[in-house]
């Protein structure tokens, strides 16, 4: 019971957290002490954090290398602006950027369930460069395809030429230069997307979380750890590597929407592999498998450089330097046994000003 | 003629793959880890020698041996500083992004010494281009000293593993390093000698890169670098033969691809030959297949 | 009726018969002990018994149902857990986690459910959680519930082994080397665990051992595995003083 006690507290110190980052940025820039440029960057954070929780959900948690989210956050962008495009203006804002959302989950889980049942076979590096693989594999393909909408309905072809459309037809994605006109549509909700961001991020955090403390989450970090006694346990690896796998992709894919919903032009070319990696670093500076960790290392990393803008050309080269040093403070085991020694010091000194 | 053309073109770009696949293959094979700075240092060995054969005006062939030296000594210190204490962490993840880290630090050093913009490449390579079938097919001077330098490297390195004493220690590291350790084999100096030659070659790879595609940026190394690896992996990963056969597959395939498919989708075709491969043998074409023992 | 019936067992690794026609007959509620000298074949033939290899040749019967050849995860369901001779532990969880593991497909509800937080969810998870305590308390683990079980001391883990393999509701309890690396005092507590295990679950139980005074204090019956076949089998004593078997161990 007393366990119980303490994983629903942590989870909602996570909740908190988010709460109260929303509230100090909220009056930051109520009191105008948040430069626009810091003001633009609110909702990519959140998109950002939704992206790096839920691939924790498959390194940490799953024990799993992926380097292809971008690949799911670039399905789930595609798929929910076309929607809202398609639809327009035939639904109000509020129930048409619900639906995109789900329209943009549905199809990253469709493709982590299309790409992980083969690719899951696979082991660590290999599974890797795989799933890096899949993520350049749907850039390139998004990027020649071209849909327009008329009269007649949906056409997609591969060239810009192919695009024949009625009179009044309108098109949609034009291949490399993506989907413009996206934010106008919701130009009546376009001041609530930090908060819309937030309730996002509180909604993975409680899919996420819950997840993985229940019997679907005991079952995916059995495997983790040692998949052959999760299976002689009657366990089937596969299948939870898959569920992980799955509810990771379509979390990545609502970070996808919310992202495509900010921007004006949706480009493809956010979307490649740097991007997985961006996220992946992350994760892993944060913590694998610690969710808080995830949140506060996307904050301050994500952060971080646009912090540096004063320093303009240095700024991501302190950036790399900053990224090296903490690798290696936080997981050299010389580090950490110097961390420990320096621990204990103070820990023994502390009892000796008392004793005094 | 255009296939045999295109071919030639295959084999010359899957060289170079090849060259920093063996890179690769060796780090990975050895150290057990997967060297994400490995394509940077093809773009640091490029700008070396760019920049000693323009600014110091040193001979072609002295550039290149310094752009080797300099190579080396990178690879050298990068895995002494960044990767060696991370060797024994609890995660493999952790060593992983520090080499992302030095991946980035690579490319901003070089776009604050040598600027974003593209720099064209001096040609070094003066070999006489070969002309066949009357005039049909001309190969050019470099793709053939691309495609001599792939052979002669591949042949040495394989000599090397399995006949000399510093080879013979790498098998054993990469075999069992705790083994290897308890047999009297130093596996610090074998693993630096290891990442010593990986860079080398790598300085190789980025002079023949770039003088058949002669633009240099701070990312030029990046995508062959991520190709290479997809070419070590397809080989099977720690192979040598492997290493050389993937790369030049690779190489074909995208050539081919770009020629006869389209452009846009040639990188996607590549990357789904990889994954058919993998699907069909986990371990690479040449990889063994290890089971856990229960 | 027997509980395990295996007949004419075999496999081989490349032309190699790791086990050549094995036949074991053990009836329900038997503790029985599977012996050999090393690399004779005794994790492998439980490696057949458990689904991780198929075997080229015979059947296996659990309580008279066939099941040769089906994989590890329906072989535990049909009711066979097993631990190992390297323990395998979910490390980075509480032990109390690995113990709830085990109930995986004896107090299911949907993932849909964990992540609603449905009534289900709760009602089964306290469940669990007291059965596990139970369980733990059998096994002298429950004061550490809430550890990592990769923090546990060595013999704890073994025993936490055994502990999360009954939480799969076994007929048959198959423990490869249990007191491997035990120290006496530990072995002599491992047996009375064993024991208990046997009477207050009325559970079949065949063990792998290298240890002589555990097979010859806690084993009813014995089969001696050598070189892949079955050297002599049947009760304890008549076995252990079998010639060939003193041979086999002792050598010439």
């Amino acid at each position: 019971m007393k366990k119980m006690n303490k994983t629903t507290k942590n989870n909602f110190i996570n909740y908190g957290l988010v709460l109260v980052l929303f509230a100090v940025a909220q009056t930051l820039s109520a009191t105008g002490n948040l430069s626009n440029l810091l003001q633009g960057l609110l909702v990519p954070l959140c998109v950002y954090t939704i992206a790096s929780i839920s691939l924790n959900l498959v390194v940490g948690f799953s024990g799993e290398l992926s380097l292809g989210h971008a690949g799911f956050m670039c399905v789930g962008a595609y798929s929910s602006a076309l929607f809202s495009n398609v639809v327009g203006d035939a639904l109000p804002s509020v129930p048409r950027l619900i639906l995109a959302i789900l329209v943009g989950a549905a199809v990253a889980a469709v493709f982590g369930i299309l790409i992980g049942v083969p690719v899951l076979r696979l082991r660590g590096d290999y599974l890797a460069i795989v799933t890096l693989a899949f993520g350049e594999i749907i850039k390139n393909l998004v990027n020649i395809l071209y849909v327009g909408v008329d009269e007649n309905g949906i056409h997609v072809t591969t060239n810009s030429s192919g695009l024949k459309l009625a009179a009044g037809g309108k098109k949609i994605m034009k291949g490399a230069l993506g989907i413009s006109g996206t934010s106008t549509l919701y130009k009546d909700i376009k001041p609530y997307f930090f908060l819309i961001g937030v309730i996002l991020i509180l909604i993975t955090l409680f899919i996420v979380q819950n997840l993985v403390h229940s019997r679907s989450g005991r079952a995916i970090m059995a495997a983790r750890d040692n998949r052959i006694a999760a299976e002689s346990i009657g366990i089937n690896v596969t299948k939870y590597k898959l569920l992980a796998f799955t509810v990771s992709a379509a979390l990545a894919g609502v970070a996808g929407v919310l992202y495509a919903h900010n921007i004006s032009m949706l480009k493809v070319s956010i979307f490649d592999y740097n991007l997985s990696i961006m996220i992946l670093v992350y994760v892993v500076l944060g913590g694998i498998g610690s969710i808080r960790g995830s949140i506060i290392a996307t904050i301050v990393l994500y952060a971080l450089p646009e912090m540096l803008r004063g320093f303009s050309t240095y700024r991501m080269l302190i950036y790399a330097i900053v990224l090296i040093i903490m690798m290696l403070f936080n997981w050299a085991p010389a580090a950490i046994d110097w961390r420990k020694r320096v621990l204990e010091k103070i820990h023994n000194k502390l009892p000796k000003k008392e004793a005094a | 003629m255009s296939f045999i053309s295109y071919l030639k073109d295959g084999i010359s770009l899957g060289s170079v793959y090849a060259i920093i696949a063996l890179g690769y293959t060796m780090v990975y094979g050895i150290a057990k880890m997967l060297n994400f700075a490995h394509g940077d240092v093809i773009m640091v060995g490029a700008f070396v020698i760019l920049t000693a054969i323009t600014k110091a005006g040193l001979s072609p062939l002295l550039s290149v041996v310094l752009g080797v030296i300099i190579c080396t000594v990178l690879g050298v210190v990068i895995e002494m500083v960044a990767y060696r204490p991370l060797r024994k962490a609890s995660s493999n993840l952790a060593v992983l992004i520090t080499a992302i880290g030095v991946s980035y630090l690579l490319q901003n050093l070089a776009l604050l010494i040598f600027g974003a913009d593209a720099k064209s490449f001096v040609p070094v390579i003066n070999f006489p281009s070969l002309t066949l079938f009357d005039g049909r097919l001309t190969i050019k001077g470099v793709t053939i000293v691309t495609i001599l330098a792939c052979i002669i490297i591949m042949v040495g390195l394989t000599l090397f593993v399995s006949k000399t004493k510093p080879g013979r220690a790498m098998q054993a590291v990469s075999e069992d390093r705790d083994a290897a350790q308890l047999m009297g084999v130093n596996v610090n100096a074998t693993i630096s000698l290891t990442f010593a030659i990986g860079s080398g070659l790598a300085a190789i790879a980025g002079l023949l890169l770039c003088s058949a595609y002669p633009t240099l940026t701070p990312y030029t190394g990046a995508m062959p670098g991520i190709k290479a690896f997809v070419a070590a992996v397809f080989g099977g990963i720690g192979s040598i033969p492997g290493a050389m056969v993937g790369g030049i597959l690779l190489g074909v395939i995208e050539i081919f691809g770009r020629a006869y498919i389209s452009s846009q989708v040639a990188d996607a075709i590549v990357f789904a030959v990889l994954i058919i491969v993998l699907l069909v043998k986990p371990a690479g074409l040449f990889g063994k297949n290890i089971q856990e023992k229960v | 009726m027997a509980m395990l019936e295996v007949n004419h067992l075999s496999i081989s690794f490349g032309g190699l018969h790791a086990v050549d026609n094995f036949n074991l007959n053990i009836e329900k509620g038997c503790l029985y002990g599977l012996i050999g000298p090393n690399g004779a074949g005794k994790t492998t033939v439980f490696n057949l018994l458990t689904g991780v290899y198929k075997p080229t040749e015979g059947i296996i019967r659990l309580d008279g149902q066939d099941i040769t050849g089906k994989n590890t995860i329906d072989i535990n369901k049909a009711g066979v857990a097993r631990t190992f001779q390297n323990i395998r532990l979910f490390r980075q969880l509480s032990v109390l986690d690995n113990v709830k593991a085990g109930f995986h497909n004896h107090h299911p509800y949907s993932t849909f459910t964990g992540i609603f937080r449905l009534p289900k969810y709760f009602k089964t998870e306290k469940e669990m959680t007291s059965r596990a305590m139970e369980i733990l308390k059998v096994f002298d683990l429950d004061k550490e519930a809430d550890y990592l079980a990769g923090n546990l001391p060595y013999g704890k883990q073994r025993k936490l082994e055994i502990a999360r393999a009954m939480a799969t509701e076994p007929k048959l309890l198959l423990l490869d080397e249990p007191a491997a690396g035990m120290n006496p005092n530990e072995t002599q507590e491992l047996m009375d665990t064993i024991r208990f295990v046997r009477d207050h679950f009325d559970m079949t139980i065949l063990l792998i051992e290298h240890d002589m005074k555990l097979v010859g204090g806690i084993c009813e019956e014995l089969t001696v595995l050598n070189f892949g076949q079955v050297l002599c089998q049947g009760e304890t004593s008549a076995v252990l003083n079998d010639p060939a078997v003193i041979t086999a161990y002792l050598g010439e």
